[in-house]
């Protein structure tokens, strides 16, 4: 059966890029813009993934992943953090909020999919 | 699997640009001490979302520099460092920069040296050495071979809720070698009080594997921080002789230097509404075709609504598929803030900018052409419109100029103006200059109107020095050629003293054209409307022969010269004497001419076919149309037609 | 086929073959230069192969014929009194043309075959079609 993953991310560059990645895997792909954005995609529909950035206008990846952890259909859902290396705090801060996994920026797709491998069965 | 990145390098260009003018312009705001609560936090975002692009994409100078970049505009918006006007000069003076950066990446060119220079100014505001070098793969260590370990693995209870399955890293485990597993239970409360969230279950494993300790802990990658893992050799095993293992290299990418394509941004709503459309359409269609089939005069009518549908669904279609390619003005009005505020700077000026109507639509293509002589617009009006603080108080005027830009719709065009409150421009003088230049004689009758409209020929210019900013003579007629070839009008107004406005008027879209269709004996011509004054049927009286000009119409006490379009033309047109025919008056460069036609056919709005694309340029032609009965037609070109007749003006010959 | 003669073109160049539709004249072009047509949408100039080779006039019939051709980058329409056939002619079968002090000018001849009994003059379209480009630019600038 097809999954679905939810990529939340300002920059259309990687949305793109990891949007085209996860279809060649298989997925379908919605996208988000923002945290809030990633929110509404939600309450929309199911996702089986979701890939979001951290730093986003109007409500950022930590917001976004303790909003979505708060609701019963995304509270096991697994949730893939995009960071860069300098960024160890906000890792530790991701993980409190919830997040299941993270990969740091730039990555290669090779690396995206493997790390999908890890947390979707 | 191999993915090419190389396809959302166009993209990632795009972007970039994009996000640098965002960053320029909060930077500016910055500076005019206009700053919102997030504006230290976009500058950031912009900076560390291109750093991300240049390290996927392998842009070496580009990654080092906005890394450092990064970092300083970091420590900014944690308030580590002030944003001191120094400071926000280096970083407009970056963002130019990175703008370079982007420009040899895209052309893969080297990077301009500069960049290093400005590397270090932003060390030194950092006060940190060199940028740190991008993170080095990390060696892989010696394998021992089929080892067998003993692993204890202990997730923490809410395991669960950070959306972990453990069983994914005993599947990992497994695919490692041979794995033997015992669960743990016995913390497993009984079903009543059982929370399915929350994990009770540990597991002791056995894993016989030929794999390395990294890889081995590489499947706890992510429940590591969550859970108490020990790995330990189940037997003493004495390590062989190591295969030092392949280091994992950096990932390859393929760059194809592949052709930029021109491409553009457009929002969903758009398309999705375009593709509703298309679906109306062909449901009206095949409507029409079923009542065509069997079709009995009965019909006629249902046939008829069918058809009008057809045509509304079209039109809407064509409406919107037009507005697609339409981008706000602000695209290119942007730019001028930070070009106004450094040209005034430099030559000791005080001018403040003023835009409205920013996010007034056209099409791509004629932003894309508007933007250099709009560009020399303003550069003209800083460098000679607005005098110095001085000169402007001596005149009794604010120390400050005002420059405005403005752009609205009005009928099927948009107008932008460029108007400055300045010294304007002398007619008196203008004409002067322009019997100097041999352009006009002194006996020659001009309105205002048509003595400012001589500015824009070639070669003509009042500035009595030469100013490194905008060149001299050089300019006017050129934005003049770029507007008209857009098929567009520009007019100048102004006053000695109160300043100058600049007006253009450009269509909304270039491939449609509202036209004014005419019968030159059996030929069709279209005439653009935005050239046509009016359209009337003259009397003998009017029509006098000029020695040396040909044909002259008079219209409300204006001489206007004929031109006969069959005779240019060379078709046989029905009629050779105007008090017979039809006139239509059209007017450029500020004067009229009278074109003597056989009928006119309606207006009607066509769309523009190429003649260059298969052919070449004609001259008096700016391209031709489909018509309705599947003929071509030629559209004509006002500018070539005077120019012509100019030309003709003396063998027109009764 | 123009008058008598028969002569060949490359049939890789050849778009399409369709019949005489109405031509819209251009102003100030050459005679051998009929005007445009409309092929489905695209503009289309039509050069009349007779006139560039100064045969006479005649008048267009349920025969006459336009070839649109792809001449570099450009589609481009000739008309011709009517095709006759369409043929394979080996590369050793083809001459140089002699100069025959005949109409077409040899810059434009690429070669010769027989064909049948029939002398076929094998027609260079490119330099046919483009050489009136270039002298017609001269003639703008």
């Amino acid at each position: 059966m097809p999954r679905t993953a939810l990529i939340v991310d300002d920059s259309v560059t990687i949305r793109q890029m990891v949007s085209f990645t996860l279809k060649q895997a298989g997925f379908g792909v919605v996208e988000a813009v923002d945290g809030q954005d990633g929110l509404e995609r939600l309450s929309a529909q199911h996702v089986d993934l979701i890939v979001t950035d951290l730093n986003m206008p109007r409500m950022d990846g930590i917001a976004f992943i303790r909003g979505l952890r708060a609701r019963p259909a995304s509270r096991h859902t697994p949730v893939l953090m995009l960071t860069t290396e300098s960024q160890e705090s906000k890792r530790l801060e991701g993980r409190a909020a919830g997040a299941t996994a993270w990969l740091v920026k730039p990555f290669h797709p090779d690396k995206l999919l493997m790390v999908i491998g890890k947390v979707l069965p | 699997m191999e993915i090419d990145l190389s396809q959302f390098r166009d993209t990632f260009f795009q972007e970039a640009a994009e996000l640098l003018e965002t960053m320029e312009r909060e930077l500016l705001s910055l500076r005019a001490g206009q700053a919102g609560g997030d504006t230290l936090n976009a500058i950031f975002r912009c900076a560390h979302s291109i750093k991300a692009g240049a390290r996927t994409f392998g842009f070496e100078a580009m990654a080092r520099f906005t890394h450092v970049l990064e970092s300083l505009l970091d420590r900014l918006r944690n308030g580590e460092v002030e944003a001191s006007a120094g400071l926000v000069e280096l970083l407009l003076r970056s963002v130019d920069v990175l703008r370079a950066l982007i420009d040899a990446a895209a052309s893969q060119s080297a990077p301009p040296p500069v960049w290093e220079d400005v590397t270090e100014e932003l060390d030194r505001a950092l006060a940190i050495p060199a940028a740190p070098p991008l993170s080095p793969r990390e060696p892989a260590p010696d394998r021992p071979a089929g080892t067998e370990y003993d692993i204890r693995f202990e997730p923490a209870p809410e395991l669960f809720r950070l959306g972990l399955d453990p069983f994914l890293v005993l599947r990992d485990l497994a695919q490692l070698g041979t794995l033997a597993a015992d669960a743990d239970c016995s913390r497993l409360p009984s079903l009543e009080t059982l929370d399915p969230e929350t994990c009770y279950l540990r597991w002791r494993l056995r894993l016989k594997t030929a794999a390395a300790m990294d890889q081995i802990r590489d499947a706890f990658a992510f429940v590591e921080d969550v859970a108490a893992i020990s790995i330990e050799p189940a037997a003493a095993a004495v390590p062989a002789a190591g295969v030092a293992a392949p280091v994992a290299g950096a990932p390859t990418t393929a760059l194809r230097s592949a052709a930029r394509e021109s491409s553009m941004r457009v929002a969903t709503g758009k398309v999705d509404r375009l593709i509703d459309l298309v679906g109306e359409l062909v449901i009206a269609q095949s409507m029409a075709a079923q009542i065509m089939n069997g079709f009995t005069a009965e019909r006629l009518p249902l046939l008829r609504e069918a058809m009008a549908e057809i045509e509304r669904h079209t039109r809407e279609l064509q409406d919107r598929a037009m507005r697609i390619r339409m981008m706000p003005v602000s695209s290119i009005f942007g730019r001028f803030q930070r070009l106004v505020h450094d040209t005034a700077q430099a030559l000791g000026k005080q001018i403040s900018l003023e835009i409205s109507g920013e996010e007034t639509e056209l099409d791509k293509g004629v932003v894309e052409r508007i933007a250099d002589p709009l560009t020399h617009l303003v550069r003209n009006a800083v460098d000679h419109g607005i005098e110095t603080p001085a000169e402007r108080q001596q005149a009794g005027k604010p120390p400050e100029g005002r420059l405005r830009l403005t752009a609205y719709h009005q009928g099927g065009n948009v107008m932008i103006e460029v108007a400055d409150d300045g010294r304007g421009l002398d007619t008196a003088r203008i004409r002067a200059k322009a019997i100097e230049r041999g352009l006009t004689a002194a006996g020659d009758e001009l309105s205002e109107e048509q003595i400012h409209a001589l500015i824009f020929r070639p070669g003509f210019s009042t500035a009595d020095k030469i100013s490194d900013v905008s060149g001299r003579g050089v300019g006017m007629d050129v934005v003049k050629k770029s507007v008209d070839a857009l098929g567009g009008a520009v007019a100048l107004q102004t006053a000695p003293g109160r300043g100058s406005t600049v007006r253009i008027k450009l269509p909304l879209t270039l491939a449609i054209l509202d036209g004014l269709l005419l019968r030159v004996g059996a030929q069709t011509y279209v005439i653009p409307l935005v050239s046509i004054v009016e359209s009337i049927r003259v009397r003998r009286e009017q029509v006098r022969d000029v020695a040396g000009c040909g044909d002259v119409i008079t219209v409300r006490q204006e001489p206007i010269p004929l031109v006969r379009l069959g005779r240019m033309f060379q078709i046989s047109s029905e009629t050779a004497d105007p008090a017979a025919g039809l006139v239509v008056i059209v007017e450029h460069d500020g004067r009229h001419w009278a074109l003597l036609v056989d009928e006119l056919l309606g207006q009607q709005q066509v769309v523009v076919k190429s003649l260059e694309t298969n052919f070449r340029k004609v001259e008096g032609i700016t391209g031709a149309t489909i018509l309705g009965d599947g003929r071509a037609a030629l559209i004509l070109d006002i500018a070539g037609i005077a120019a012509m007749s100019r030309g003709e003006g003396l063998s027109n010959a009764a | 086929m123009l008058g008598e003669e028969q002569y060949g073109i490359e049939i890789l160049k050849v778009q399409e073959i369709k019949g005489y539709s109405a031509i819209t004249p251009i102003p100030n072009t050459p005679p051998h230069i009929k005007g445009v047509i409309n092929l489905r949408g695209t503009v289309v100039p039509v050069v009349d192969l007779r006139a560039k080779f100064s045969l006479a006039a005649t008048d267009y019939n349920k025969f006459t014929v336009i070839i649109v051709v792809n001449v570099g980058e450009k589609v481009i329409g000739m008309l011709v009194d009517a095709v006759s056939d369409v043929l394979d002619i080996a590369a050793s079968e083809i001459r140089t043309a002699p100069d025959l002090g005949g109409r077409v000018d040899t810059r434009f001849i690429s070669g010769m075959a027989t064909i049948g009994e029939r002398m076929t003059v094998l027609l260079d379209i490119e330099r046919l079609l483009s050489a009136d480009e270039a002298a017609a630019q001269q003639s703008l600038n």
